[in-house]
């Protein structure tokens, strides 16, 4: 080839590479875009405060009504819930696999917990409806298992991976010198683990779970699959939930375009996205905390 | 006597940390043994090659399987080229600015976005705004946007892995800055990219909400295979013969058969990503 | 003797580093040239701005003059990659492109629009005193070669584009002191056809091949002069210190 179609060439390819770049901005931005609009579009017909702190969601009756404060304690619970099951299991999965597992066995859990992450989550939800909710109904002696419980099991299980993964890391990064001080002045390992590495480890830590709680928010198919999705306003974890996103995923299929309801739609999924985005956030801070740390 | 509760109580330590990694372990014997176990005895011959028939209650789930391989394939064709190339200007060309930064926040944002507003976003971009209806093209375009923040993030840790030095060695040699990238750093990161890029396509493959307003159908006659018309997709399929389908428990078999196909379908590529990392580790040393 | 590379006025820094400081420099035709003086005195900096290789860094900003004989080696008429083809450079780690033997020789020969046949990869085999241990594994990766041998097939890429001036940024840092000395040995016969320029810590190094040295420190060219005149008689104390292992 020629200089100056070589030359051309590597030109062209700059400016298309950048242009990808662009398309990145452009995605987030036509994402924001869709959300702010439609939102905005609904505000013109519920005020926000309504909207946010309203007790009933019941856009298809006489008379509609958009309160979503249900469908945001719903999800609340069942996060909550995960959380209270995920982050023990996790913690104690990844100092397990950090401090005390060989290194075949860790050959062997790694991939495990990479299976784990693997598994689409409408198989996870399936799981739920064959496994677990049988298995909530004849424990706590109820019709159907279908209700908070179920999905906080199932959100646990799902948001593992990514905590035991993250929080692995955060364990294993802690500088051996600690340790070595700790073990010197005769502290046991166990000891050591709690007062030396965890605390050494916390934004980390915190970080983990962080990600994990914005993974349970947004998850769509296994609280929509095995929560029973009943908007009514929970009072235990035994009672049927309609999460933010079993509620888009369920009403959206059936609500007609660019009417009041569809608008309430992308208005939920607005305030979803600023919750995950604060939860991711802060998952971000705290493992830049923690680089930062322990880059000195 | 001191030494003895001591060792005790170190058993009882280490024993809570090895319970709770080995329910993680019991989580994933479950999911596989309920699937495995419920589902083997569906699979045959004609339950992947068969259309579903009277219902869905008989036959097989060759419409949802071609659905998803081509629905995959569309993910693949947008994804791929346009996050690869992201990634090179990402790690080749771009300078240290506040545009850079800004499109690296993006992507880290983009990551963290639930699967279901890409979904939204599907339906108002691709369905409605640029009015390709419901269909195999809009859910595939939907899946390529929710792939595309993985696909770069790999392939720029791909590309960090390749030394300056090689880069170097085609420019000595006259090489322009666009062919060193496709002669030299691309080739020397393939295996790294190809990693990514599959376990990205398993994750894309096995999503369900970014396909529920963006094409999936309940059921369609034949085989899908238009790109402008609706199609039957794994997920999908599983999530609505175990929740919407009028008799649900007769079509329960068929369930758990479609999703061992499922888990099948996501393991063989998490099996392919593994063995070409081994394989590029190998040659590596 | 004619001068073949020089530099004038040269000053290099990037963003608010000063990296190079008025160099005035220049390098005699079919005569090994080593750069000698202390970790970051902006030896390789001064090596690399003779093929452009600073074009990479966005902040490096490169004032004075640089000409390969009649030709200004930053004029803006001149492609960058025709002067790396008549400016060819051996880089301190050994870095084979990931491609056969064969295919790291023609690589340069095939962007730049020259024969690449069989006899030109050989001749430029030979050339690097590689041939005769790699005729039958041509199609083998060339990562699989040692060390030294990777080193000799990097200078054999660089022969290969025919260039007037080889540049030598530390090529035996990484290796054994057998694979050095094959290489110090093709390096003397090389300068019979092309000007050479080596960047180098060893002083012995220096000494063995070096028609004349340079040495610098702090960016500045300190001294230079005819190698075995510079090391037994040096004018400058700083260049005594160094050369003596004062510091360094």
């Amino acid at each position: 080839m020629k200089y100056k179609a070589r030359l051309s060439l590597d030109v062209v390819f700059k400016y298309i590479f950048k242009a990808t770049g662009f398309l990145v901005l452009a995605l987030l931005g036509g994402i924001l875009a869709m959300l702010i609009y439609n939102s905005f579009s609904f505000f013109l017909d519920v005020k926000p405060l309504d909207f946010i702190t309203g007790m009933e969601w019941n856009p298809t009756g006489k008379v509609p009504k958009y309160g979503m404060l249900p469908l945001i304690i719903s999800t609340t619970i069942v996060t909550f819930g995960a959380m209270i099951i995920a982050i023990p299991l996790g913690i104690g999965t990844a100092a397990f696999i950090a401090e005390y597992a060989s290194p075949r066995l860790k050959n062997i859990l790694k991939p495990t917990i990479e299976m784990l992450a693997a598994i689409p989550s409408v198989v996870i939800g399936f799981l739920g409806i064959v496994v677990v909710s049988p298995g909530i109904a004849s424990l706590a002696d109820l019709s159907n298992g279908l209700n908070a419980l179920n999905g906080a099991i199932l959100l646990a299980v799902m948001a593992l991976p990514t905590i035991i993964t993250v929080a692995e890391d955060a364990i294993h990064a802690v500088p051996k010198t600690y340790k070595e001080a700790s073990y010197g002045v005769g502290a046991t390992k166990w000891q050591t683990l709690l007062n030396v590495v965890i605390p050494a480890a916390a934004p980390g830590i915190i970080a983990a779970v962080m990600l994990g709680v914005g993974r349970a928010i947004g998850e769509t198919m296994t609280v929509l699959m095995a929560t029973g999705n009943a908007s009514i306003l929970p009072s235990s974890m035994f009672d049927s939930v309609k999460t933010m996103t079993a509620t888009i995923a369920i009403e959206m299929g059936e609500v007609p375009y660019q009417t009041t309801h569809y608008f309430a739609l992308y208005a939920i999924a607005t305030v979803l996205f600023i919750m995950t985005l604060g939860a991711n956030l802060l998952g971000e801070y705290f493992i830049n905390r923690f680089r930062k740390y322990h880059a000195q | 006597m001191r030494n003895k509760t001591f060792r005790f109580s170190s058993i009882i330590e280490w024993g809570t940390l090895l319970i709770s990694t080995l329910l993680v372990c019991f989580f994933l014997v479950v999911v596989l043994w309920e699937i495995i176990s419920k589902g083997s005895s569906v699979l045959s011959w004609d339950f992947v090659t068969q259309v579903p028939s009277e219902g869905m209650t008989k036959g097989g789930i060759i419409t949802p399987i071609i659905g998803t391989v081509l629905l995959t394939l569309i993910t693949s064709i947008f994804a791929i080229p346009f996050g690869v190339c992201c990634a090179i200007y990402l790690h080749e060309y771009a300078e240290d600015n506040w545009l850079t930064r800004t499109i690296r926040a993006s992507i880290r944002n983009l990551s963290g976005v639930p699967s279901i507003i890409y979904g939204l976003f599907g339906l108002a971009l691709f369905v409605q705004a640029l009015q390709f209806g419901t269909s195999l093209v809009a859910a595939g375009l939907t899946l390529g946007l929710l792939s595309l923040p993985y696909i770069i993030t790999t392939t720029e840790e791909a590309l960090m892995r390749i030394p300056n030095s090689t880069r170097e060695a085609a420019l000595a040699v006259g090489a322009t800055k666009f062919e060193t990238i496709k002669d030299v750093v691309l080739p020397s990161a393939m295996s790294g990219i190809l990693t990514g890029v599959v376990l990205t396509l398993s994750r894309a493959a096995g999503e369900t909400a970014p396909i529920l307003f963006t094409g999936a159908a309940f059921y369609i006659n034949g085989t899908s295979g238009f790109i402008n018309q609706e199609f039957m997709a794994l997920p999908y399929h599983l999530y609505m013969l175990s929740t919407q389908h009028q008799s649900i428990e007769e079509v329960r078999p068929i369930a758990y058969g479609t999703a061992l196909v499922l888990i099948i379908v996501v393991f063989l590529l998490n099996l392919t990503a593994f063995c070409i990392r081994y394989k590029y580790r190998k040659n590596e040393n | 003797m004619k001068t073949k590379l020089f530099a004038e006025n040269l000053n290099i820094s990037f963003g608010a580093k000063q990296v190079l400081n008025n160099i005035n420099v220049n390098f005699a035709e079919n005569q090994i040239t080593a750069l000698i003086g202390p970790s970051g005195c902006g030896k390789s900096t001064l090596l690399r701005s003779f093929n452009r290789m600073h074009d990479l860094s966005p902040d490096a900003k490169i004032d004075g003059r640089l000409q390969l004989e009649e030709l200004d080696l930053y004029s803006k008429t001149v492609p960058v990659t025709e002067i790396r083809k008549r400016i060819g450079m051996v880089f301190q780690k050994a870095n084979p492109f990931p491609k056969s033997i064969y295919e790291n020789i023609a690589y340069g020969l095939k962007i730049n629009n020259l024969p690449h046949d069989k006899a030109v990869i050989e001749k430029a085999l030979r050339e690097a005193f590689l041939w005769e241990e790699v005729k039958n594994d041509l199609k083998m990766p060339a990562t699989r070669l040692s060390g030294g041998q990777q080193q000799r097939l990097c200078i054999a890429r660089a022969v290969a584009l025919r260039p007037e001036v080889i540049l030598m940024d530390e090529p035996c840092s990484a290796l054994d002191p057998v694979s050095t000395l094959k290489i110090e040995d093709l390096i003397t016969h090389l300068k019979e056809k092309y000007t050479i320029v080596i960047v180098t810590h060893n002083m012995q190094q220096a000494q063995r091949i070096a028609d004349k040295t340079v040495f610098m420190y702090l960016g500045e060219v300190k001294e230079e002069g005819p190698t075995a005149q510079l090391f037994r008689n040096p004018v400058n104390e700083m260049t005594a210190n160094y050369i003596n292992g004062h510091f360094g």
